[in-house]
Formats: structure tokens, sequence, C-alpha cells
């Protein structure tokens, strides 16, 4: 018989490799609720800075530090996946990750497909000015004035609540956050409001230019996602008022958002309901 | 809000600002881009080696960006180094530069189009650089531009939209920032926008086609 040629070679090593793969990853069925020493994969953001960003040395941030306590709780050695927003309901469903701890708001429409443990952070929409905030913005009323000019990104929900709570308020609008950030900067706008998380973000990229006002006036409860009946819900939450008591959850926030964020928050009250 | 009459209700003065603006956009940058493209060619088309240097990188770095990234660089680039402008005359300056290339570009081509034998017997005559111009070639170049100035005019009016990423709220900005409003129904809002941008680019294109007619070469 004839040798194969080059291609015919090259496709049969691709489909081979390909084929490795699939059944690599057929192996991870399990539901989560695995036995102690099993390892926990966890969905985190790879790119959220201060709650989840890939780095070098692994993932670091206040999403990770939580994620790493489970698993230490657990006694189960922590594996972090990549989560973004819109596959996070989808890599529960399908146990491609055991938990996701991923700024992951907590919503009824989630609900449905999902369970959430926590809430571990009440994250909201705030202020970030520029710092020594020269202008006294202390909340959303002082937004509410013709003289004061806030930044916001065109179409979003924060320019929504921008409008029905300071009516009055005149604001400048771009295609993203970023965009806001650099206007700030430059004093073409006094304010940028949005969640306090992005906001995060943004002042820990500045240097110290611009600070967070601190006074949230919206809620946004961030939950640990488990596929929907879960034991670990229960287990995790825990878990959570374990970390909550003996002071490894201020701890943990004091050495990720706490270096741009100046209060350590307290703890919200955990949804304990069905436990 | 479920029908028209409350939708204009609510957003009738706030489109009517947004198209007024739109308009002053297209026109002064469009006013910008005549006024850069006729230096820039007739540096392009001179006999002075520099003048054409120029002229030629000018149309590569203004026609090989995007408009967006000439905005946010006009806005905050400039405004990095201390050059910190308005939104509305930077939106206006970068469409007027991105646009001029382009126009620069379309008169060249006309340009282009006289045969060298007019220009040769120009020169024959005792003609200099500048009379040639003048007399001889700009006269019969007029006739071959009109159609690519229609449709830069068509491009630039439609480009404005670009402004509203350094919020300048023009029509495309105004119709985004009433999105918002989920219960005027986003298929409503783009209708409209889109009408009015209709509205204005279909009877220019009859004028151009108009003059095109009144100067055509008769053959």
């Amino acid at each position: 018989m004839k040798t194969l040629n080059r291609s015919s070679r090259l496709a049969f090593a691709v489909f081979a490799v390909f084929g490795l793969l699939l059944a690599a990853c057929g192996d991870s069925d399990d539901n989560g609720e695995g036995a102690s020493g099993e390892t926990l994969t966890v969905g985190v953001k790879f790119d959220q800075p201060l709650f989840g960003v890939d780095t070098p040395d692994g993932v670091v941030g206040f999403d990770a530090e939580i994620a790493k306590y489970i698993g230490a709780e657990l006694d189960r050695p922590v594996e972090f996946t990549e989560a973004i927003s819109a596959n996070r309901e989808s890599f529960l469903e399908a146990g491609t990750v055991d938990i996701v701890v991923a700024t992951y708001t907590i919503n009824d429409a989630r609900k449905e497909i999902i369970d959430f443990a926590g809430p571990y952070y009440l994250a909201g929409q705030d202020i970030m000015v520029a710092s020594g905030n020269p202008l006294g913005i202390e909340g959303i009323d002082d937004l509410n004035s013709a003289d004061v000019t806030s930044c916001v990104v065109e179409g979003s929900t924060s320019l929504e609540n921008l409008q029905s709570m300071a009516p009055d308020a005149s604001f400048e609008t771009f295609g993203a956050w970023g965009d806001c950030g650099e206007a700030l900067g430059q004093g073409r706008v006094d304010a940028v409001t949005t969640d306090n998380v992005i906001l995060l973000g943004l002042a820990d990229e500045s240097d110290g230019a611009y600070e967070l006002v601190e006074n949230p006036f919206t809620d946004e409860p961030y939950g640990i996602g488990v596929p929907k009946g879960s034991d670990l819900r229960c287990e995790i939450n825990t878990i959570l008022q374990k970390a909550y008591d003996d002071g490894d959850w201020a701890e943990a926030w004091s050495n990720t958002v706490g270096t741009v964020a100046s209060e350590v928050p307290s703890p919200p009250a955990l949804d304990n309901e069905g436990c | 809000m479920s029908n028209w009459s409350e939708f204009l209700d609510t957003y009738q003065s706030a489109i009517i600002d947004a198209t007024w603006l739109t308009v002053q956009v297209a026109c002064i940058s469009f006013a910008i881009a005549i006024v850069v493209g006729i230096i820039v060619v007739s540096f392009r088309v001179s006999p002075i080696p520099p003048l054409v240097a120029f002229a030629t990188a000018f149309v590569a770095l203004f026609r090989n960006t995007p408009l967006i990234v000439i905005m946010l660089l006009g806005l905050f680039g400039l405004g990095d180094v201390g050059l910190v402008f308005e939104f509305f005359p930077t939106a206006v300056v970068a469409l007027g530069l991105y646009s001029g290339a382009y126009m620069a570009e379309a008169l060249r081509a006309g340009i282009n189009a006289v045969p060298q034998g007019q220009a040769e017997a120009g020169r024959a005559l005792g003609l200099g650089f500048i009379q040639l111009m003048r007399y001889v070639v700009i006269p019969q170049s007029v006739r071959t531009v009109i159609a690519p100035i229609g449709n830069l005019w068509v491009a630039n009016f439609k480009n404005t939209a670009v402004a509203s990423a350094i919020s300048v709220t023009e029509l495309t900005g105004q119709s985004q920032r009433m999105f918002n409003d989920a219960s005027a129904g986003v298929w409503r809002i783009l209708f409209i926008v889109a009408g009015i941008y209709l509205l204005f680019l279909i009877p220019t294109g009859f004028v151009f086609r108009a003059l095109e007619s009144r100067y055509a070469i008769k053959r």
C-alpha cells in the first residue's frame, strides 16, 4: 500500500487531536457536588479589574479570593476557567464549571435557570470624580443640576438611572466607559456615573487621578452561581457566613478592591431561604 | 407609549434639535472639506516636490484612518497634550479633514481626466502653471468631478453620525439616547431617523444630477 501523502497525514493528525480534545471535555460531566479532594472548577472573569484578572501568577481579585476561600473550606483544589457575562448560565447548565464567581448580579430571570449562593457583595451605581472631589459631589442629588456635567455611555442602564433619578442633570455621552474616564481626566466632565465595579477599575488604572464618591444609589447584589438545585448553594452560604464572621471576607476585600476603595463595606445578609 | 402622536409629542423638539445639529455638522464640515480638498490637490499637482509630498502624506493619513479614530484623536489625543477643544468644533474639523482627503482625490481624478495634450498646448502658448490650471485644466475638470463630489456630500452627511461618539448629539446620537425609553419602540426611533436622513439626501441627489447634466460634456 502506498504511504499517505503529506496533506492526508496532516488531516488525520488534526482529527486525532480533535478527538482527544472531545474525549477530554466529555470527562468532566460531574455535576459539581464532588467529594472532597476533587477539583472545584470556578468560572471567573479574566478581565475585570480588582475582581477577576488573569495574570501570570494566576487569577487575582476579590472574586478569585472568595472562590479560593470556598475551595479551601470544601477541601477541593480550585481550578479557574474564564467566564464571560454571556456564557455564565450555560457553563453552569452544561457542567463546564461547578460554580461561577464572576461579578454575577442576582436577578429573577437568572434564578429560573440556576441558583445563587450569597449575595456576597452589594454592588451599585456610584459616582467617580477627580481626586480631591473639587465640586464636593456626595451623591446622585448633586448631579441633578445644570452646573455639574456627568458622563455616561450611550444607551446604558446607567444613563437611564441618571435620567430618572436626576432629571435635571446635564451630561455628555460616549461609546465606552474608558472615554468617560478620559473626559474626566481632561476636565470635560465633572463626574462619571455607572456601576461601582466599572468605576473602581477605571480609578485603579488612573494612578490616583480619580476617586469614587462611595455612595451607591442602586442595588446590584452579586451572587455565586451554582447549578439549579445543587446542595452547593447552602454549603457555600455556610462558608460565606464563616468568612464574614472570622474577618476573611473583609481581608479579601482589603487586599483587592480595598486598594482603591477607601471603606470596607459591611457584608450583605445571605439569602438562606430553603437551607 | 404606543402610538406615533404620543411619540412625537415627547420627542419632537429633541428630534428637531438633533436634525439641525446634523445639518450644521454636515454643512460646516463639507465647506472645510472643499477648502482642504482644493488646497491639497493644488499641492498634489504642483511642480514643487515638498508640496507634493505633503499632499500625498495628508491624503494617505486621513483616507486610511477610520473616522472614529480621527475624532477620538482630535478630542482625547490632543487633549492629552494640553490642546483641549470643544466637542462640536473637534467633530466638524475631524470630519472636514477626513472628507477633505477624499475631496482632494476626487479633484485629482478630475484633473487627470483632462488629456495631457491640453496642458501641452497651454504650455506651448506660454501659460504658466497657475494660468494653465485656471484657464485650461480646471474648467474642463469641473465637469468630471460633479458626480464624485455629489457622492462625497452624501457620504459626508451620513458620516456626521460618527460625531455621536464624541458627545455631539446629532440625529444618530439622539436616537441612541431615546433607545433607553424602551416604550418608545426602537423600530419607531430608527424609522424616523432613517427617514430624516433620506429626506435630506434624496433631494440633494437630484440637485447634483441636475448640475451634472447641465455641465456635462456634450458628446
